[in-house]
């Protein structure tokens, strides 16, 4: 198991260290001057050089990739284009944001997905299963950005019941994360955003759920559990599910890595103050030190969750040696 | 004919994804017969630009803020939505075959790079990446189709990759080698038909992810603003208050045949999976 733990590890780092370079290669590749934005034109040449000199644009390439790497060990992202401040104050300001709507979507979604999906599971073939599965496919392959431009159409603009963006109602402000997950306001924001990553993200629990019951509910045991007359419901949740679990905690775990990168259009759409949004936004006005702040935070998740994700299941699942390729 | 016939019967799934394709491919096709106006033409009603119309006998769903014709637009983005789906699908279904019949096959560092490969592009999120690579390059389809490519192959390879590596051990690759058949020969003639169904079925889920992706760099941007595609009306609808003014015969439509047709692709994938793969037992 250690040596498991510290291959997985190494593998890793290296993931990391490309994804981190590739990035820094995509934003050295970025056409047009990244400093046109930032600089005027009424600047003469020596406070251009100086400015150049402050981002470490006068070095050259090499040197650049070295400091970049060695700030990104110490998590400075350097300083933003635009907004004066340090890139990784902004990010961390948005993580928290995109953590709480991911999360809570997250596990609405896997609870109602796992339970949604044993019990369809245990009633194949009927119309329920006809209607639910189509259902579940078709949420899958909606648009995300569109369920919320629905759902905002319906309870925002329609009935009025929640707010119709952002993360605070007018007037009040962010505060700290403590004081935003205490605030009633927060929790409301959250809801329409909310709703919609759970409706997008429910299905593949549920449909993996549902397969993989199949395949556990024509097991042996289960017919032992039918011949000492339990329940049907305790023979699908305490039996059945708990074995058909495994693959469900590892999407969940890819789910969260994958969800925090995905959230971006979700987030625009809400005008969520999250990391998506920030990438977006930064993407959009060539604040390249924000946006590759942003880009590799998003990948970094990701990548970690993968590892956790495989970790999981060789921790979960003692069949499974992940060390042996086959 | 008759197994056809069962296998309509039996797959109901893969039926309806196919005639879901059915009907865009022949409004692509019919786009300019069956379209009541031009989609690129700002319509009048009483000597004014006709903004906001509700939907009518003249304009089918209505017509958005800047008097174009909805139904219209939905007609000829059905177009471009094929035009991406199927050069994406395409592209992800021969990069990722050829990758995974190469380390499937070959085995050694071949393997080894492709795989190592396969897993850095999996540590890259999907549509950031897509974001900055179409900062980076020029805005438009062509940099979702290639960034549809570029990332979703992996998945194709390492279900191809494992398919070859059992179909490597058979008899008949064996005899094929015996007989002084290359490895390209074993390979490109011998192993290819084996994997390109599998192959297929992928390219038919990429279908429908390239139609998502396309739709939300548009929605965000960076979509190329000229084309008439679902995803430019839904940022149009968007932008413009559609939601506020409950516009609903604006953004329902482009949004739903996003849906059907991503949707088409999985049910296609998932009804043929029993057709394709009758161990799995259909679940």
């Amino acid at each position: 198991m250690r040596r498991l733990l510290l291959e997985r590890l190494g593998h890793l780092l290296l993931v990391l260290w490309v994804v981190a370079s590739l990035t820094f290669l995509m934003f050295r590749l970025m056409p047009g001057d990244p400093t046109l934005n930032f600089l005027s034109p009424t600047f003469n040449e020596e406070t251009r050089a100086a400015l150049m000199a402050s981002f470490g644009l006068d070095k050259p390439l090499w040197q650049q990739y070295l400091i970049y790497l060695w700030q990104l060990v110490q998590g400075d992202f350097g300083m933003s284009f635009l907004q004066n401040q340090p890139v990784s104050r902004l990010l961390w300001d948005a993580l928290p944001n995109t953590a709480v709507l991911t999360v809570v979507s997250l596990v609405l979604a896997y609870a109602i997905g796992i339970v949604v999906g044993a019990f369809l599971a245990f009633r194949r073939g009927s119309v329920l299963e006809g209607v639910m599965i189509p259902t579940a496919l078709a949420t899958r392959a909606a648009p995300e950005f569109w369920l919320g431009m629905l759902l905002l159409a319906v309870f925002a603009f329609q009935f009025g019941w929640f707010p119709t963006g952002g993360a605070v109602s007018p007037g009040g402000s962010m505060g700290t994360l403590t004081e935003r997950l205490t605030s009633a306001d927060f929790w409301w924001h959250l809801c329409l955003p909310a709703l919609t990553l759970t409706l997008f993200l429910q299905g593949l629990p549920l449909l993996l759920m549902r397969a993989t019951m199949l395949e556990v509910l024509n097991d042996e045991f289960i017919t032992m559990a039918k011949m000492k007359g339990l329940s049907r419901w305790s023979i699908v949740m305490r039996h059945a599910a708990r074995n058909a679990l495994l693959p469900v905690v590892t999407a969940f775990a890819l789910g969260l890595g994958a969800s925090i990168g995905g959230n971006v259009v979700i987030e625009t759409v809400f005008a969520w103050p999250g990391i998506g949004r920030v990438l977006v936004g930064a993407v959009q006005s060539s604040d390249y030190p924000l946006a590759q702040g942003a880009f590799i935070m998003i990948a970094f998740v990701l990548v970690v969750m993968n590892t956790v994700a495989d970790m999981a299941y060789a921790a979960l699942d003692p069949r499974v040696s992940v060390g042996r390729r086959a | 004919m008759r197994s056809l016939l069962r296998f309509l019967r039996s797959e109901p799934f893969a039926v309806a994804g196919a005639a879901i394709y059915a009907v865009i491919i022949a409004a692509a096709l019919l786009a300019e017969r069956i379209a009541p106006h031009s989609p690129t033409e700002i319509l009048r009603a009483n000597r004014r630009i006709a903004r906001y119309m509700p939907a009518s006998a003249d304009f089918w769903l209505g017509t958005t803020s800047s008097g174009y014709d909805i139904a219209s637009q939905l007609i000829h983005g059905a177009r471009t939505a094929l035009q991406v789906g199927l050069t994406a699908a395409v592209a992800v279904v021969a990069i990722g075959t050829l990758l995974g019949l190469l380390a499937g096959y070959l085995g050694g560092w071949v393997d080894k790079a492709v795989t190592r490969l396969a897993d850095i592009v999996l540590g890259l999120p999907f549509l950031p990446s897509m974001l900055v690579l179409a900062a980076l390059t020029r805005p438009g389809t062509l940099t979702v189709v290639c960034t549809v490519a570029a990332l979703l192959w992996p998945n194709t390879a390492r279900v191809i990759r494992s398919q070859v590596l059992s179909l490597r051990e058979r008899a008949w690759v064996e005899a094929a080698r015996v007989t002084g058949c290359s490895n390209a020969r074993i390979m490109f003639v011998h192993i290819l038909p084996q994997v390109l169904p599998l192959a297929a079925l992928y390219g038919s889920v990429a279908i429908g992810w390239a139609i998502l992706a396309e739709a939300a760099a548009s929605f965000l941007g960076f979509g190329d603003p000229a084309t008439i595609s679902w995803g430019v009306m839904l940022q149009d609808a968007y932008a413009n208050q559609a939601l506020s003014r409950g516009a609903w015969n604006w953004f329902v439509p482009p949004g739903a045949a996003i849906l059907a047709m991503a949707l088409a692709g999985f049910m296609i994938s998932r009804g043929s999976e029993k057709l394709l793969f009758p161990k799995l037992g259909g679940s």
